[in-house]
């Protein structure tokens, strides 16, 4: 065993969140401080352990002195801060933003928390007529282990951070062209197989809106055979070398249907490579 | 790409294999970081040549550069320059924006608009000779023509044409004081320039030493002239006091800014004084390197801004011990590839690293983190000419002219319905009407100014009498923007304006942030609808106004319903011509 120094507590500093005092470490942000109080913000491109991209713009907060709102996913908290979490120009922001995105994102897949956001706000993605424009567009299905829907895409910046420095380094995929064009694309949109990817399925771990999803849960959603509800994740130990990955395997009718990893485990932080993922055939081989 | 990149030495750079391969690292992270600034000039080179940067030739320049080669794909398909699909080898951009839709634009595209090496284009920054053709060329320099018609265009497309010659920019009449040389002085020749005084300003900073520079700065009161009047004496404090190694002078010559053609007349008709104010900005804030940034449809302007700079160096005004001194100082000149927020100076220093011209949310500020990560001083090319009297004459002196809060001069870019487009040098103070009255006034019968460009406001008769000042405007809602006037008359379709800045921020966003993304889509749909009349879109384009600039990541986003709210504000849509 190693043992590691424990790293020196930082110092804290004082902010006003909604009229009431907290403090949070030198180096935090906004939303670390409000979750730390028990105060809840919406996010969709921000992920524990990824650098923010804050693109999304969901996570919007309103501080004083400051011109436009800021989003707290990223704005590192000073002394004096004075943040508003929840007012009518926060939530008319956030509304907008929900229904700018899912006016032009089929965000059918995003999960309940986020769902409930949007209830919250009263989204009303219709408003902006039938002729609105969308990114939809075919699924990509290149090969047996995920697929690629754009048509879900939001655009966070997970993906490619995934895949890049913040955990692979394997670099398959990037934003391209620009504006509502914007997509993530390999280059000049190769097919996955013909690409970098080794296929750790590390874009899918942290894909927020089902844009890239395992290619047995598509074809069991396609099937109508997908049940979340009869669902058991079954934890355990990968098999297969010995840095001791913990695997979550999603278990459905005796099958695995779908391998993860806890974000919050020490050795994965969620991420896995594509035998730990994917290479899980020898156990029901009957 | 060998003249630029050196000849690659080693199979991992794609060359010859050698006995050494797979025994020696070459290179590693640190070397292949430090070359990722070469890849927007590198697929520069690749669309210069050949016209279209192909697969292979991306995936040798990722080779060369240790750029994944997905990331550089990223990075091509950002920019409207560069083509990553074959294309044909000389290609028209003919600018419909609008100052020059109304002046002709629309003409030519009628006639040619369906060819496919026809295309329209964001303004060109020529608004004083629409309507402007900028021509491409795989194989040759590329090449502005304006005024120009739709058989020229033809002429050149066909390779036997030559290029309509630009009327220049007519010498100022009258006391002037940053324009002074402009239309008179020979712009190739540094001879010239120091007869003319020039470098007068660098011998006194020197002699003054870096504080006392800063110093009058400060005192001259001088605020930016690149759009967001940010007062540039605390910009160039702040980078002065930083702690660090390393620090950076960027001049912004990004000028896109529909209507703005200022900075390109400036640069095209006396560059000396920028390469002397980045020098005297260098000095003062401690930085050894400068970088030029300049828009790819100003290759005039590259070119005698980069013959300056070389004539400087070989006088020794810029590179190791600059006029003998310990100072030592030079310029690295970038050409922009089509990307209006590569104006905003996050963006413009992604652009320079070799990333996609994404904005970076602030703080940090680039005068804390800039460029590669170190303190950066960004002013915009007038900003830098003006730094110049300020040095030479104090800048006591020159907060004494203009107005308390907007000291100095200012260069408007008068085009639209006026008789005499042109860029104007006026002292801060004088009104809208005097500016329209010293371009022959308006052609027809006024109906409404376009004051700071797409990113501006639409004025109108009432408003006449307002004086162009910072504070002035700032108190009627309005902002001078980057110096754009552009003038309509009473014939003008307001509507068919609005829907063409509304395509103008569509086209131009960069597409990180939702708010912007999306919503320059939803207000472009908006605005066509609204065009064709019979639907209420007032409480969309509010609404969208509202989240783009609370919740948008730059001052793009911010700024992106601005015009179209004033000219709603102020009565100018719906109106029958």
């Amino acid at each position: 065993m190693t043992s590691t120094a424990l790293p020196e507590p930082r110092p804290l500093v004082d902010l006003t969140v909604d009229g009431t005092s907290v403090s949070a470490p030198v180096g935090s942000t906004i939303l670390d401080a409000c979750r730390g109080a028990a105060i809840d913000i919406p996010t969709l491109c921000y992920l524990d352990g990824i650098t923010p991209a804050n693109a999304c713009r969901v996570c919007m907060v309103e501080v004083e002195g400051s011109r436009t709102l800021v989003p707290a996913c990223s704005r590192e908290v000073s002394d004096g801060l004075n943040v508003v979490t929840e007012n009518d120009r926060v939530a008319s922001n956030r509304r907008l933003v929900f229904e700018l995105l899912a006016s032009s994102v089929d965000m059918s897949l995003v999960d309940d928390v986020t769902v409930r956001w949007m209830d919250r706000y009263g989204v009303d993605p219709q408003r902006f007529g039938p002729e609105a424009a969308t990114v939809d567009q075919p699924v990509k299905v290149q090969d047996d282990l995920y697929i690629r829907d754009y048509a879900k895409c939001i655009l966070c910046y997970k993906c490619v951070a995934a895949c890049g420095e913040e955990a692979q380094n394997t670099f398959a995929i990037s934003a391209a062209d620009r504006g509502f064009e914007s997509t993530i694309s390999t280059e000049f949109d190769i097919a996955l197989p013909e690409s970098a990817c080794v296929y750790c399925g590390n874009c899918v771990a942290v894909c927020p809106t089902g844009a890239l999803m395992v290619k047995t849960e598509y074809d069991m959603r396609r099937a109508g055979s997908w049940d979340e509800g009869s669902q058991t994740v079954v934890t355990t130990i990968c098999p297969y070398c010995g840095v001791g990955c913990n695997l979550e395997l999603h278990v459905q009718d005796n099958e695995i249907v779908k391998v993860m990893s806890p974000r919050d485990h020490p050795v994965t932080e969620g991420h896995l490579c594509i035998k730990g993922r994917f290479g899980y055939q020898h156990v029901q081989n009957r | 790409m060998d003249a630029l990149l050196g000849e690659p030495v080693s199979a991992w750079e794609g060359g010859e294999r050698s006995e050494l391969d797979g025994r020696v690292a070459f290179g590693g992270f640190h070397a292949a970081a430090e070359k990722r600034h070469l890849l927007l000039p590198a697929l520069w080179v690749l669309q210069d040549e050949i016209g279209f940067v192909s697969h292979g030739a991306l995936n040798y320049v990722s080779e060369r550069l240790s750029v994944p080669p997905a990331d550089a794909h990223g990075v091509a398909s950002f920019y409207s320059l560069i083509a990553t699909e074959e294309q044909p080898g000389r290609i028209a951009h003919v600018c419909d924006d609008i100052a020059c839709r109304n002046l002709g634009a629309k003409e030519i595209l009628d006639e040619l608009g369906s060819r496919e090496d026809v295309r329209p284009s964001p303004c060109l920054g020529q608004c004083d000779n629409a309507p402007a053709v900028f021509l491409q060329l795989a194989g040759q320099t590329d090449l502005v023509t304006a005024p120009a018609n739709a058989d020229a265009v033809l002429d050149l497309l066909s390779a036997d044409g030559d290029p309509l010659p630009i009327p220049s920019q007519p010498a100022a009449d009258g006391q002037t004081q940053i324009m002074q040389r402009v239309g008179i002085i020979d712009p190739t020749s540094i001879d010239a320039y120091l007869d003319a005084g020039g470098y007068l300003a660098l011998e006194r900073a020197i002699r003054i030493g870096a504080p006392a520079v800063i110093e009058e700065v400060t005192k001259s009161n001088i605020r930016g002239r690149g759009g967001a009047a940010f007062p540039a004496g605390i910009k160039w404090a702040a980078v002065a006091n930083e702690a660090a190694d390393t620090k950076y002078v960027v001049c912004n010559a990004d000028e896109s800014e529909p209507g703005t053609f200022k900075d390109r007349i400036l640069i095209e008709s006396d560059p000396f004084p920028i390469v002397e104010a980045m020098t005297i900005a260098g000095l003062a804030v401690g930085a050894e390197q400068g970088w030029f940034y300049v828009r790819g449809e100003y290759p005039l302007a590259q070119a005698r801004f980069e013959a300056a700079a070389a004539q400087a160096r070989s006088r020794g005004y810029l590179g190791s011990n600059v006029i003998g001194t310990e100072f030592n100082f030079d310029i690295e000149v970038r050409r922009g590839a089509g990307a209006y927020i590569c104006g905003e100076e996050t963006a413009l220093f992604n652009s320079i690293e070799g990333y996609r011209g994404e904005p970076r949310q602030k703080p940090p500020f680039p005068t804390q983190a800039g460029l590669f990560g170190k303190p950066t001083l960004i002013n915009n090319v007038e900003t830098l000419a003006n730094i110049l009297p300020i040095i030479r004459e104090g800048g006591a002196a020159f907060a004494d002219t203009g107005t308390p809060e907007s000291t100095g001069t200012k260069i408007f870019c008068l085009s639209g319905h006026v008789a005499k487009p042109g860029a104007y040098e006026v002292e801060f103070g004088a009104t809208l009407r005097e500016l329209i009255e010293s371009a022959g006034g308006t052609t027809g019968k006024f109906r409404a100014a376009l004051v700071g460009g797409a990113a501006g406001t639409f004025l109108t008769q009432d408003q006449l009498d307002l004086s162009l000042t910072f504070e002035a405007t700032a108190a009627a809602g309005a902002s001078l923007g980057s110096g754009v006037v552009m003038v309509f008359n009473s014939d003008t379709d307001f509507t068919d304006l609005l829907v063409r800045i509304g395509a103008f921020f569509r086209d131009e966003s960069c597409g990180q942030c939702v708010p912007c993304r999306v919503g320059t889509m939803r207000q472009e749909e908006s605005l066509i609808r609204l065009a064709a009349g019979g639907t209420d879109e007032t409480r969309i384009l509010e609404d969208l106004a509202l989240v783009m600039s609370d919740s948008s990541i730059c001052g793009f986003g911010h700024a992106a319903s601005w015009a179209v709210q004033s000219a709603i504000r102020q009565g100018l849509i719906g109106e029958t011509t």
